[in-house]
């Protein structure tokens, strides 16, 4: 039969030789082969001691960022919510009272906000939809728990410490990640 | 005072011997365990398992403790009293290999003497064989009794597999025997202490022996009997929780002592290479028997490596390639082997003349 591209390998099918028939010295050889294998260098990365290197741009768990002031940026506009192709935002508006100026930044805010993280694909769409700059995609990977409720976010998983209460710990959770501009 | 006249030293003595063997191979089966993860990992470039303990030094311990927390089943349609007797038959029968074999010189404690052997009966190397080939019925025993295709299909298998290749290492060993004159485990030893190892002699006997010693522990590349991919498991496909770590801990036992059987016959056993163990007496006393089972676990160790190095090599044959190996290769090499040794011992008993 004609082929149809010019990388068709015919089959080898000799006859083995003796020394193949006999497999002593193929498995010798094989033998070989796995006792380079056992000498080499191990790529395994020891998990919990040992951290892989990420790319600057990686994409893990969502934050909700605050500003210099510590109040949330989020204003409850929806646009990440419509901007996930997974459709794993929800979230809940309500309008900022008087004496909560330190709190939001704007005068409507998400009373609630739910991410589901089994349902999110991290691609990092509601992040770059976001005009307040109020989500980030951060560095902190591997969430486990033991029910799917749980794998539900919500605010209070997702908010960032504030920055001017607990800095060391603002700093830790928004990681030295780039946002991809 | 017939109780006086009975030599009391010697039962404590043999009983004391026999419970350090026992536990001895228990812990060094337990320790391939984690050897064969150990080394599987580094062969295939990872770095096996490293958790438990340092190095992961205690993950036979934890294996142990998992197989025993683990539910006991006992399947409905099946022969109870065999179901349970098939996995204690196949760890008994390899426990009872070890009672033969010498495994270090001797020992001068209080005057006495005591080797350190369970038994030196002149006829070692039958009985040895004797107990490996009783081996099967726990194979057999336990896949007839789950009442299972695939386990009787696997026992049906490890059967004719273990006949086939048992032949061709009784014949690979009677070139041996020839050359030995002897079927005394610690004779052939002895025989081997001035350095002249066996394989020096025997390299294709070995080589034989040596295949023929892989099928009979069910390792790769013959462990047709519990082949996953085909059989789901084999004959030990119904069991679980302990008993079926029997059947798994019996094939380390198996794969130690026939490790043992090697270095033993082929490479000279305890026997320290290129010193003169009678003088080492001399100068150590005690210490040089203790040397010399360091020595043999030296050996067996690196036995037990190249049997592992083998199955994490080589892929499992199939069916037809197995039995034509052993019947129409491995045994028309070994009668070959013999007869050419026969010759030769005859010539040189003449003196080399025709
Ligand atoms: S990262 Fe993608 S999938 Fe996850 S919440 Fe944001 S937009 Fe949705
Ligand atoms: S996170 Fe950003 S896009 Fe999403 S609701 Fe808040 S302000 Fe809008």
């Amino acid at each position: 039969m004609q082929s149809l591209t010019n990388r068709v390998k015919p089959v080898d099918r000799k006859p083995m030789t003796f020394l193949e028939k006999i497999y002593l010295w193929e498995i010798a050889k094989g033998m070989m082969i796995t006792i380079k294998h056992f000498f080499r260098r191990k790529p395994t990365i020891k998990y919990p001691e040992e951290k892989r290197e990420f790319s600057s741009v990686f994409r893990g768990l969502h934050i909700l960022n605050r500003d210099e002031q510590g109040r949330e940026r989020c204003t409850a506009c929806g646009l990440c919510a419509v901007a996930c192709p997974a459709e794993a935002i929800t979230m809940e508006a309500a309008e900022r009272k008087k004496g909560e100026e330190h709190l939001y930044r704007e005068e409507k805010y998400a009373a609630r906000y739910e991410i589901n993280m089994l349902r999110c694909i991290f691609c990092g769409l509601c992040e770059e939809a976001c005009p307040k700059d109020a989500i980030y995609l951060s560095q902190t990977f591997t969430p486990s728990n033991l029910t799917r409720a749980q794998f539900i976010y919500k605010k209070d998983d997702l908010l960032i410490p504030d920055p001017n209460k607990d800095p060391e710990l603002y700093a830790k959770a928004l990681g030295d990640r780039k946002k991809p501009q | 005072m017939v109780l006086l006249s009975f030599d009391w030293f010697l039962i404590i003595e043999k009983a004391i011997l026999i419970s350090i063997v026992i536990v001895a191979s228990l812990v060094i089966a337990m320790y391939e365990t984690w050897g064969e993860r150990k080394v599987a990992a580094f062969i295939q470039d990872r770095i096996g398992p490293d958790r438990a303990g340092f190095g992961g030094i205690l993950q036979p311990l934890a294996d142990g403790m998992k197989l025993f927390m683990k539910e006991e089943i006992i399947p409905n349609s099946s022969n109870k009293f065999l179901f349970v007797m098939g996995p204690g038959l196949a760890m008994l029968t390899a426990m009872m290999t070890s009672a033969v074999i010498p495994w270090g010189g001797h020992l001068e404690i209080m005057g006495r003497t005591v080797p350190l052997q369970i038994a030196d009966i002149n006829i070692g190397i039958l009985y040895v064989f004797g107990v490996v080939s009783l081996g099967v019925y726990g194979v057999m025993i336990g896949g007839w009794a789950s009442n299972n295709k695939f386990s009787l299909m696997a026992a049906l298998r490890g059967a004719s597999q273990m006949i086939s290749y048992e032949l061709a290492m009784g014949l690979s060993l009677i070139a041996l025997l020839m050359l030995t004159g002897t079927l005394s485990l610690r004779t052939i030893v002895e025989q081997q202490s001035t350095g002249h190892w066996n394989i020096w002699y025997q390299p294709l006997g070995f080589i034989i022996f040596f295949v023929c010693a892989l099928a009979e522990c069910n390792r790769t590349p013959f462990d047709l009997p519990e082949a996953e991919s085909e059989l789901n498991f084999g004959y030990h496909q119904e069991y679980s929780s302990m008993k079926l770590g029997f059947y798994l801990f019996a094939e380390y036992v198996n794969m130690f002592i026939s490790c043992v059987i090697m270095a033993t016959l082929f490479f000279g056993g305890y026997d320290i290479p290129f010193v003169n163990d009678a003088h080492l007496y001399e100068i150590w006393g005690n210490w040089a028997a203790l040397a010399q089972v360091v020595m043999l676990m030296a050996k067996v160790i690196f036995g037990i490596f190249v049997f592992m190095w083998i199955r994490w090599t080589v892929p499992r044959f199939r069916y037809d390639q197995l039995m034509n190996l052993g019947w129409k290769g491995l045994i028309p090499l070994a009668l070959a082997n013999m007869v050419i040794t026969a010759v030769v011992a005859l010539l040189k008993y003449n003196n080399w003349h025709f």
